[in-house]
């Protein structure tokens, strides 16, 4: 552990006592299936930031797949048992953090009408119990631990893209700008239409490519327009979606998940 | 004469339609314009009334108990429309609809209707109806006439002609009303619009509307308009005719209260409509002296009873759902091949089909919630999308998709059967990624997103891998 994450946790536990701020928590990573596979970078940095936060995190292994690609393009039959499998593995759980809204709000939506729907008692029980428990990453530190700085350096011009679940679904509202705010040595610049969907989608973005591809084009204009280096969201979904256009496009400009910009510190500028 | 209408039985898929839409510049223009105006009106509105989310609520629940109630609220209208000198007809489906209207139009003695703008005659493709026995239709409101004068389609619920700038307008206008010298201020255009249609309003016998509420209570029709023009359609004629989905019904006259302020606001973005008129039955001394309603179900009953699609029969044609939607900004409503076009035309014209036709238009969407949150009756439309593809998906069988999610499925359900799965897509796709680490085309299905996109190679590692050797470094 970094001087700067002993710091921290020390700050914490002071602060803890003042601001009735959590230390210690036993936090579960639900890294999400394409995160797991696509952008394990992410799920590094939320280990990261958490562990530097003074929390352990543990990684129940036989996690997969949340089911929303399949509830989503309607095969539902197909997702259900992937409700159980994350009940199994979750169970019990003290705080469970996923970096990706889009995968909270397929369960927190959805799952339980799910269990009724599969109808075994135990499971619309445990469903009830664990939801409460189910944060996305930004959401966990800004309401379950009330942070919003966690001590990172980011010396780079950012802009900051909405993602449509955690915006409408999760209604995280500013949370997000507020932990990039604190964020020092950050450039941040508002992107125009944040609210306005990348065209992402799950399937919609090879089942409808024309105008999937429509709605990217303006996402990237808003996003040149702000002359960042690099684009944040809560969702590497969109990201991957608007990293792909813009680098289609030869524009230069990356993408980074949240979580990566917060577990930059002074120790590891990139 | 008019164009073919939109026939979701026909229509191409929405993909292939939206493609043809969006290769029209000038239409995405005008649309992209039209939608930013009024969304940005909606939203000053809308800001102004603190109770706005109670408003939403209200609305919701108004409509939701008249669906849970809805045989008995249609006796009730009934009742008193007919107690009131009105004649109330029943429709199973659109053609039945169609027949009555066009023989009520015949005994009325007219071989011309003036209409009020009405969705559900398009719905029902009244106008080639009534022109295949003989009548002639002319359409009053400023919209729907540039869209019959142009032998066009209607692409918006509220805004039909939304797809047209002025300067198309007054094209259409020089063209069929003979007035060379036409400008393209709005003044202009509404000063002809006005000469052409005031002789028509004069002379014309028999009126066609629609509604936008049948109030049980007392058997009351309710019409908001922003000309003027569906009053005098409403007042002038001798008979008069409105054809209503029997989803329009709304309990007692006090719920106006609540959907008066939800409707304009949401729809034009004005507090309240220019012209609110509500007219019950029949009276002696004024206005028409016959009073028709035919109340049509056509696939209203199995919409429902499907409890989990139930909600798109909440919806009071507000519009605001298209205005909002990034899709609909993109395409127009033509693409959706139907005269509800958007997400509310996403869930509605495939259920109004009985789920035969229209399949892709419940994938014609990002899923984003736009929609959801504009809704004035916070009609889900996100979930009852999600809802339909699952009908679609069972009505399909098995596909290289299905095949190919199921495939996932299992993949999903084992971690061992995962790890394999992500270790063998590492070795699949590492003869498409290029020098850099990138992927710039993909086979089959997956073609679509290297259309526009590249795709990141996958790092040599996952997650759960580095988890693991972190633990036997005894990090």
């Amino acid at each position: 552990m970094s001087c700067v994450g002993e710091i921290y946790s020390l700050l914490n536990f002071v602060s803890g006592s003042l601001f009735s701020l959590e230390v210690g928590l036993r936090v579960s990573l639900f890294i999400t299936c394409y995160n797991d596979t696509l952008f394990p970078e992410t799920g590094k940095a939320v280990v990261r930031v958490l562990e530097r936060l003074g929390h352990t995190v543990e990684f129940p292994t036989g996690q997969t797949c949340c089911g929303q690609m399949h509830y989503n393009t309607g095969y539902q039959a197909e997702a259900m048992p992937l409700l159980e499998r994350f009940v199994t593995q979750f169970r019990g759980a003290e705080a469970v953090v996923v970096p990706s809204s889009s995968c909270v709000a397929m369960i927190r939506d959805h799952y339980p009408k799910m269990a009724l729907a599969i109808g075994k008692k135990e499971l619309i029980a445990d469903v009830e119990e664990l939801l409460p428990k189910v944060f996305e990453f930004s959401e966990f530190l800004t309401k379950r631990l009330g942070l919003e700085d966690v001590g990172a350096f980011y010396p780079h011009r950012v802009t900051y893209h909405a993602s449509c679940h955690g915006l409408r679904n999760l209604e995280l509202g500013d949370g997000p700008v507020r932990l990039l705010k604190a964020v020092r040595g950050i450039d941040l610049v508002e992107l125009q239409g944040l609210e306005q969907c990348c065209g992402f989608g799950g399937t919609f973005a090879v089942k409808n490519a024309d105008v999937s591809a429509a709605m990217l084009a303006d996402k990237m204009a808003a996003v040149l327009e702000t002359k960042a280096e690099a684009c944040t969201a809560c969702d590497n979904s969109c990201l991957m979606h608007i990293q792909g256009g813009l680098h289609r496009q030869k524009t230069g400009v990356r993408t980074v998940h949240l979580a990566e910009i917060l577990a930059g510190d002074e120790g590891v500028a990139q | 004469m008019s164009a073919v209408a939109l026939d979701p039985k026909t229509a191409p898929t929405f993909p292939m339609a939206a493609k043809a839409a969006m290769g029209d510049a000038q239409l995405r223009k005008n649309v992209r314009h039209a939608t930013d105006v009024i969304q940005a009106k909606r939203a000053r509105v809308v800001a102004e009334m603190p109770d706005w989310q109670d408003l939403r609520e209200a609305g919701k629940q108004i409509r939701q108990h008249t669906m849970e109630n809805l045989d008995f609220y249609l006796e009730e209208f009934e009742a008193n429309c007919t107690r009131a000198g009105g004649v109330v007809h029943w429709a199973r489906d659109a053609e039945e609809a169609r027949r009555t209207i066009v023989s009520l139009v015949k005994a009325s003695g007219s071989d011309e209707v003036i209409k009020i703008k009405s969705m559900t005659t398009e719905e029902i493709q009244l106008n080639s109806a009534l022109e295949a026995a003989g009548v002639h239709p002319i359409e009053t409101d400023l919209a729907e006439l540039i869209i019959q004068l142009g032998e066009d389609r209607p692409s918006h619920i509220v805004v039909p002609a939304l797809h047209k700038n002025r300067q198309q307008i007054r094209e259409i206008f020089q063209r069929t009303m003979n007035l060379p010298e036409l400008g393209d201020k709005p003044h202009d255009l509404a000063d002809a619009a006005r000469v052409f249609l005031r002789e028509k309003f004069l002379r014309v016998k028999t009126g066609v509307s629609g509604a936008n509420f049948l109030i049980a209570e007392t058997g009351g029709v309710c019409i908001v308009e922003s000309e003027g023009n569906g009053r005098m359609c409403l007042t002038l004629p001798e008979t008069l005719i409105a054809v209503a989905g029997i989803d329009k019904v709304i309990p007692r006259y006090q719920d106006l209260e609540v959907l008066l302020q939800l409707l304009p606001r949401s729809a034009t973005g004005e507090r309240m409509n220019p012209y609110t008129s509500v007219w019950t039955g029949v009276d002696t001394a004024d206005g028409p002296r016959v009073f028709h309603v035919v109340l049509m179900d056509n696939a209203r009953t199995e919409i429902l009873a499907d409890e989990e699609a139930r909600q798109t029969l909440n919806c009071i044609r507000c519009a605001a759902c298209q205005n909002a939607c990034p899709v609909y900004r993109q395409t127009g409503g033509h693409a959706y091949g139907s005269v509800y076009a958007g997400p509310i035309g996403a869930i509605l014209t495939p259920q109004l089909q009985e789920m035969h036709h229209a399949q892709s238009l419940p994938y014609a969407s990002s899923l984003c919630g736009a929609c959801y949150e504009v809704c004035p009756v916070k009609i889900n439309i996100p979930e009852v999308l999600i809802h339909l593809r699952n009908k679609v998906v069972k009505q399909k069988g098995l596909s290289a998709e299905a095949l190919a999610m199921r495939t996932m499925g299992l993949i999903f359900r084992s971690e061992r059967r995962f790890r394999a799965a992500q270790r063998l897509g590492r070795v699949a796709e590492s003869p498409l990624a290029g020098k850099d680490g990138w992927i710039g085309w993909l086979p089959g299905l997956l073609g679509g997103w290297t259309q526009a996109r590249d795709l990141q190679e996958m790092p040599k590692e996952t997650f759960r891998d580095w988890w693991e050797k972190r633990g036997k470094n005894g990090n």
